[in-house]
């Protein structure tokens, strides 16, 4: 019957369009660049060799790759530190993304009814301002002269101008500023569906607010903790921007590792292998964010 | 459950936002400062928006990136639709796992790792880099993006009225223009707006992904950025705050008014035959 067929065949169109679109630009990529950092660097374009051509043939083509690039960057402290100080700074950001992101977030779940959607609105709004323009704010309010030293002065606290811009604490603060919303949001869905009888329950029985809360609210929270964290702390490993721009030449992390191999020095395939290791850091954590979503979305039907 | 703030709820409310706007605050006041010193407020000026306007390089670069954000926005929020359609609605197919792996994955992904697979990508293809290249790596990320804001309308989305519409003869693709499009139609333009949003704000992958002749505004400002702060760069980002504020406040004013006007009719469909 025709009519049962064509849903059928209808079903593959729509599939079809997304699925080779992500094929083609989102997985094919990876292959290359893993296939690039097998390569070495090249004065020619493209800068690296060897490049396959079918005269040579497939079997010279692949005993032309090796893995000198990957020894390289193990046998290379600069780059191990890289890695271990993106995954540091990554780590305390996203515990402080959660401490600042947790209060606002219950606060912003117990507030009246009718005050939510706008509170839900204010949070999203900077998070759909340009990211490259709100790390540009902070340059204005860190830097030695300042804002924040500016104010500090005025008040009498300091008299001495701070000296924020250009550190790690520089970049902890445009982590937790750039990434708030990511964590806020998952944190409220959670918190908003905890229903208050709980916790009058929790009280009729003799619980004390604090106790209630960490026996009750934070555990039930759980879910929108984790996938805010997750949320937050991925992005940031492989973070440039923050880094480039308000940790100077003092902080070293993996992003902005890759992008100078890549811009400045021009080598491709390093800065190919760079990317390769830092998604294998970073897989474990993607797969369980996946997987989270997937059941999230199994669960909200 | 009492119907105000308690102290604490306000006061973690009120630093939260005030941690969140005040730097943005101080940018769009200081981009007023007559002083040429970014910190120190020397009275009242618009002439650093006159200067932008004196200014080629600078719009010749927006104009680029309005057409790359227009471009990939369109097509970003179809294949986003699709790909919504086959996540909430197609149920199981071979490689299900795999496609909403590449839907998930590059929300989370390191933008250098995008910007440079694509990058490579394209020199393998023999694809000559500029426009077309920007336009494309941003239909790739942003169409994650805006699969994911429709999937959220479509899984709270009442199917029956579809089944009406198709037992009433519509055929599938009458039933999803004529019923499942204009119900979903909020989160479309939602998913567009971000799409574009996202585009306009792209600064690492359009570096990457960039060649001759194609410089985006964040590319133009991030040059700009890194030899200090100026009044001219203030003024350039609260004109995109303005725009971006006014864009994500108009649309969140039509889906607050087509919810409404949908609880109204279902109201009175009730209404009508209870």
């Amino acid at each position: 019957m025709s009519r049962s067929h064509s849903p059928d065949l209808g079903r593959w169109y729509v599939i079809a369009a997304p699925y080779f679109w992500l094929f083609l630009f989102f997985l094919v990529p990876f292959f290359i660049v893993f296939k690039l950092s097998l390569s070495d660097v090249a004065t020619s374009i493209p800068p690296y060799t060897p490049t396959f051509s079918w005269s040579t043939g497939i079997g010279d083509f692949l005993s032309k790759l090796d893995i000198e690039n990957y020894a390289f960057i193990f046998s290379d402290p600069l780059y191990v530190n890289a890695y271990l100080s993106s995954l540091k700074i990554a780590t305390v950001s996203t515990v402080l993304t959660l401490l600042v992101a947790y209060p606002m977030a219950y606060g912003m779940a117990r507030a009246p009814k009718g005050w939510q959607p706008t509170l839900m609105m204010l949070v999203i709004l900077p998070f759909w301002t340009s990211f490259l323009i709100r790390i540009y704010a902070w340059i204005g309010i860190l830097k030695p002269e300042g804002f924040l030293t500016l104010f500090l002065m005025k008040l009498g606290l300091i008299s001495e101008p701070l000296q924020i811009m250009n550190t790690t604490t520089a970049v902890y603060i445009g982590i937790v500023y750039s990434y708030l919303p990511f964590m806020i949001l998952p944190l409220y869905a959670s918190l908003e569906k905890i229903s208050p009888t709980l916790l009058e329950a929790a009280e009729d029985l003799g619980s004390r607010p604090w106790r209630a809360f960490w026996q009750v609210t934070f555990p039930l929270s759980l879910p929108g903790v984790f996938a805010g964290c997750l949320l937050v702390f991925i992005p940031a490993v492989g973070e440039f921007v923050i880094p480039d721009l308000l940790g100077g030449s003092e902080t070293l992390m993996i992003g902005k590792t890759l992008w100078t191999e890549f811009f400045n020095n021009r080598d491709w395939p390093l800065a190919s292998a760079v990317a390769v290791i830092l998604l294998l850091v970073l897989i474990v954590p993607i797969v369980v964010f996946q997987r989270q979503q997937q059941i999230e979305r199994e669960a909200g039907r | 459950m009492k119907e105000r703030f308690s102290w604490f709820n306000l006061t973690s409310i009120t630093f939260g936002f005030a941690f969140l706007y005040i730097p943005i605050l101080l940018l769009v006041i200081y981009s007023f400062n007559e002083s040429k010193l970014v910190t120190v407020w020397g009275g009242w000026s618009t002439k650093w928006y006159s200067a932008l306007l004196e200014n080629q390089a600078l719009k010749d670069a927006a104009w680029v990136t309005i057409r790359v954000g227009i471009l990939s926005a369109t097509i970003a929020t179809v294949l986003g639709t699709l790909a919504a359609i086959t996540l909430v609605r197609l149920g199981r197919f071979p490689g299900r796992t795999l496609f909403s792996g590449m839907i998930f994955a590059p929300l989370v992904m390191p933008e250098v790792i995008t910007g440079l697979s694509l990058l490579l990508l394209f020199v393998a293809i023999g694809f000559d880099r500029g426009f077309w290249t920007i336009t494309l790596a941003h239909i790739t990320f942003t169409m994650c993006y805006a699969a994911i804001v429709v999937q959220a309308r479509l899984q709270d989305f009442d199917r029956s009225v579809e089944e009406a519409a198709m037992d009433l003869g519509a055929t599938p693709i009458n039933t999803f223009f004529q019923v499942t499009l204009p119900i979903i139609a909020p989160s479309v333009i939602s998913a567009w707006l971000l799409s574009f949003t996202l585009s306009l704000d792209d600064l690492v992958i359009a570096s990457f992904t960039t060649g001759p002749g194609a410089t985006t505004l964040p590319m133009k400002i991030y040059s700009q950025v890194r030899l200090g702060v100026t009044p001219e760069i203030n003024a350039i980002s609260t004109i995109l705050i303005g725009v971006v504020t006014i864009g994500v406040l108009t649309a969140a004013y039509f889906t607050k008014r087509q919810t409404e006007r949908q609880e109204l009719e279902r109201r009175r469909a009730f209404g009508a035959t209870g």
